[in-house]
Formats: C-alpha cells, structure tokens, sequence
C-alpha cells in the first residue's frame, strides 16, 4: 500500500495553503483617505451650488438668508476669536461627558435587559419606544427638574442617546450566532467568562451601530438643548445660534450651522473608521465583485 | 513514522472500560401529537482509543446524539456515561472566534484551563505546529481557507486536551484533496493521542477509511442497525479497492433502509 512520507505530505499541505489563501491588495493610508474624501468634496461644491441659485433667485433679502460667500466669510471671520473657540469647547464638553453618561447607562440598561428575561419583557418595548420619543419633548420636564442649567441638558442628552446604546447592545446579544454559543459550550465556557469571551465580542459591531445612532441622537438633543437653556457667560454652538436669530444675523446664523454639519460630519467619520477597522479584523469587508 | 500495520478495530475493546456508554438512549423533541422521536433506545460504546464512524441518512439523529453526549442538549431517557472525561468537539462549520486571531482562538480554548498567558501562548504555537500551521498564528480566522480553518478548529479541539473527540461532519464542506490531507492528519493525531473519536458522517467512504466500527443508524427514529468492524489495515486510502468493497456493502445497506422510507 502506497504510504505518502510524513515529507512529502507536509509539502502537499504547504502547497494547498499558500494556493488557497487570499492575496490581498493593501492601500495605504493617503491613498484610502482621499477615496473618502474626493466624493464628499463633490457633494459640498453641489450643495453650496445649489445655495447660492437660491440666494440669487432673490426669494429672501440678503440679511434674511445670506448667500454661503458671506457666511464662509463670517466663519473665517470668526475663527479669529476666543468666544468662538469657547462655544465649541462648550458643547464638545457638554456632547463628550453627557455621551460617555449615556454609554454607561445604556450599557447598564442593555445588559440587565439582554440578561433578565423578566426585565426584557418589561422593559424591552419601553427601550424602543423612548427612542422614538423626539428629545425636545423632555425639555419642559427637564427645566422643570433641573433649572435653567447643564443638568437638564445632561438629563436630556442622556435620555436621548442611551436608549440606543442599550438596544445596540441588546442586539448584538440576541444576534450572537448561535454556532458560536454552542463552540464556547464545548469549550467550557460558562455564565461571566461566557459573557466575557464570547457575547460581548460576539456583540460589538451591533453594541458600535448603537453607539453611532447613540451619538446622533444625543448630538440632536444636545442642540435643542442649548436654544432653550441658555447659561449667562457660556458662550456654546446652540446659545450662538438662539442669539444670531434675535439679532437677525443671517450670517452668523449659516456660519455656526456650518460648524455643526462639520462636527457631526468629522464624528461621523470617526464611527466610520472604527465600523471599517471592525469589518476588516472580522472579514466582514469582502465586497463581491 | 512506523505505523502498526495491522490494528484491528474492535479486536482490542476487551475487558477495557468505555470512554463512553450510551444506554437506550432516546431523545424526543416537542410534545403530544408533534412530537418528534429522533433517537430511539440507541445503546453504543467506545473505549479509548476507538474510532467509531456514526454513519446514516438524512433523519437519523447522528448530530443529536453528538449533541447530547456533548452536553449541548439532554437526553429525554437513557443514560450517557462519559466518566470524568473531557469533550472536544468539531463542527461542520469551524466556528472559530472572529474577533480573536487564530493563535487567541487556541488559547481561549487553554485559558478555559487555567493556563497562564506565557504557558498558553507556547502551547498554542505547539497546537498550531501539530495541524502544520505555524506559520499562521496572527492571521484571522477570514484569511484562511476553509480546510485551514478547520485544522485551526482542530487545534482548538486538541487544545482541552480532551479524551473523547466528537466531530460532526467536520469535513464535509470541504474539496476532495483537503479532505484527504485533513484524514491523513486526524489519522495521526487520533493514534498519537490515543483519543477516543465519535465521527458523524454521511459519507461511506469516509467513514470506512477513518473508523476502527462503522455504526449504521436506521433514519426516523434514528436506532443502531450495524455496528460493522473495520478490519483493514492502515493506514487506508479512500480510493483503495478494499475500503470500496466494504464501503459497496455498507451502501447497499444504508440504501435499503432509505428505501424502506419510501415504501
């Protein structure tokens, strides 16, 4: 009977390995950021495009609705300033602590709720529907809790965003495939270790879809926030916005807009970076074609 | 590499206690009139060292049964006694850890043991060394080919250093050639280790080129028809003429009781 040599069955293995795995082109990182970058470039020339036709076409007066070569002019003005930079630290402040608030009450909540049943059936649908609930409709509440200070903002903020940490999170439990679970059975896992080693990482690409829908959301109330609580001697994006109004400054009005749309945009992106990362360790990143 | 040429299977089961027992085994799943009898009074054992092929068609319960001596399920009567042994087992899919590379995916399976970092670490390149991987340590799991990864399941699986080694169809998704190699490797690690192996397969060939019994389950309610000794000598090849004959034979079997469900 023909015995294959330990020798050359090594090799034949070898040789089926290096044919079967992948050959992967890299790009490097200049070369991936501009992919990113050219088609969003496209889509701001559009936009200002089509907002200068609307500003041409001369429905509001020039103060009312200022064209984007004056407000880009405004906020280049602007940036010179301290108070600028002051408001944006504000909110960032304010967005940065009431998220991380929000992570640690939804990941509270979402892991209660994944683990107890009883909890779930109780609380499950109560979870999704404070979602939908639109933040603004806190506000009174809030004010009313809290005063006219940043704990009504943080109060908000945090009723806005940690809803869909914790159903992120829930997800992610319940989508932990199932062949996994019984892989870690097999191995011995059990309860906190299981939980350790195997759910939570099983859980993370939804736990991340939560905490960017989490951050959206807590961005939005955030702003509301601001326009209704305005603190003396605070300078923030949302009281710039709620005074450029009062003074009919168009201007000014369109600039602190435009740093918004950014900060959401450049928070965006980094959602974005770390979803790409998760994809590419996980080989979640394979398009077809 | 000196093989024992001639080892018979089920010659040397004698006066050895099983590495597992099966006794009238029965599994039913739901209740009342949609009830389901998957297993029926199913009795089988395996001493150590023993290579039993789990062979039927569609219907016959041989992943249940690998489940429940897994523990991933109960038994609805009967007992299973597997001593104080450790279980391994391989799935059809790898079903290794995505997020871990594939050096962490064996040392999960070490930390579970209490090994400290270093010891885990070495042992999981001596792991990956056995199933000719070494060089594949931090890759993903993704960059791997299918037969690649199911060797990596494989070094898990040997990571607990388990007695009993229980493998659902591990092969069955895989082309001709690897799957040969991957017989080949499971032959050698098999006798190096002296594991007890269960083999759920519905491939007849396969089973008679791997398993020292090849046990043939009757389909809906799956219940043990044959127990077939595999007296050949290895190492075997699957396209060898004596491995045809007696796989011609288990066939014709197994076709007959498919039939008999058409009747």
């Amino acid at each position: 009977m023909a015995v294959e040599a330990p020798n050359r069955l090594n090799e034949q293995i070898a040789g089926l390995d290096a044919l079967e795995i992948q050959v992967k082109r890299k790009r490097g990182v200049a070369a991936l950021l501009w992919g990113r970058i050219w088609p969003m470039l496209i889509a701001v020339g559009i936009v200002l495009a089509i907002w200068e036709g609307v500003v041409l076409a001369g429905f509001w007066p020039e103060y009312v609705f200022a064209g984007p070569f004056t407000a880009l002019e405004e906020l280049a003005n602007r940036l010179g300033t301290a108070e600028f930079w002051h408001a944006i630290a504000t909110t960032m402040r304010r967005g940065l602590s009431g998220f991380a608030l929000s992570i640690l009450v939804g990941v509270v909540i979402g892991a209660a709720v994944s683990r107890i049943r009883l909890l779930r059936a109780a609380f499950g649908s109560l979870i999704t529907g404070l979602q939908t609930m639109p933040s603004i409709a806190w506000f009174p509440l809030a004010i009313l809790l809290f005063g006219l200070n940043e704990s009504a903002i943080t109060f908000v903020v945090v009723l806005g965003a940690a809803p869909s940490i914790a159903n992120g999170l829930i997800t992610g439990v319940d989508y932990t495939p199932p062949i996994l679970l019984r892989a870690g059975h097999v191995l011995g896992l059990r309860r906190i270790a299981l939980y350790r080693h195997l759910i939570l990482p099983a859980s993370l690409p939804s736990f991340l879809a939560g905490l960017k829908q989490g951050w959206a959301f807590a961005w939005r109330s955030l702003m509301a926030g601001e326009i209704l609580v305005i603190i003396a001697n605070q300078p923030s994006l949302g009281e710039q916005l709620h005074y450029a109004r009062e003074l009919a400054d168009s201007a000014r009005l369109l600039a602190t807009m435009i740093v918004i749309l950014i900060i959401g945009v450049l928070v965006d992106v980094l959602f974005g970076v770390a979803d790409s990362a998760l994809r590419q360790r996980w080989g979640l990143d394979q398009r077809i074609g | 590499m000196t093989a024992p040429a001639q080892e018979l299977g089920s010659g040397r089961t004698d006066g050895q206690r099983p590495a597992v027992r099966l006794d009238a085994v029965s599994k039913v799943y739901g209740r009342g009139a949609n009830s389901l009898l998957a297993l029926d009074k199913v009795s089988l054992d395996a001493v150590q060292g023993d290579f039993v092929c789990l062979l039927g068609a569609s219907g016959c319960g041989k992943s249940t049964l690998l489940n429940l001596v897994a523990g991933l399920d109960r038994p609805t009567t009967g007992d299973i006694d597997t001593g104080e042994r450790k279980i391994a087992m391989m799935f059809q899919e790898p079903a290794l850890f995505p997020w871990l590379t594939v050096s962490g995916n064996i040392e999960l399976a070490l930390r579970v043991q209490g090994l400290d970092r270093r010891a885990r670490r070495a042992r999981a390149a001596e792991l990956l060394d056995v199933v000719h991987l070494g060089g594949f340590a931090k890759k993903r799991p993704h960059e791997l080919s299918g037969g690649m990864r199911q060797r990596v399941s494989l070094a898990r699986a040997l990571a607990q250093e388990a007695d009993l080694l229980l493998m659902d169809e591990p092969f069955g998704a895989l082309d001709a050639m690897t799957r040969d190699l991957l017989h080949d490797e499971l032959e050698r690690i098999w006798r190096e280790r002296n594991l007890a192996v269960l083999f759920v397969t519905h491939n007849v060939r396969e089973a008679v080129r791997l398993g020292d019994r090849v046990v043939l389950l009757s389909s809906r309610p799956g219940q043990v028809i044959e127990d077939y000794p595999v007296r050949l000598a290895r190492p075997r090849r699957t396209e060898s003429a004596d491995v045809a004959e007696l796989a011609g034979t288990i066939t014709e079997r197994l076709k007959e009781e498919v039939r008999r469900h058409g009747r």
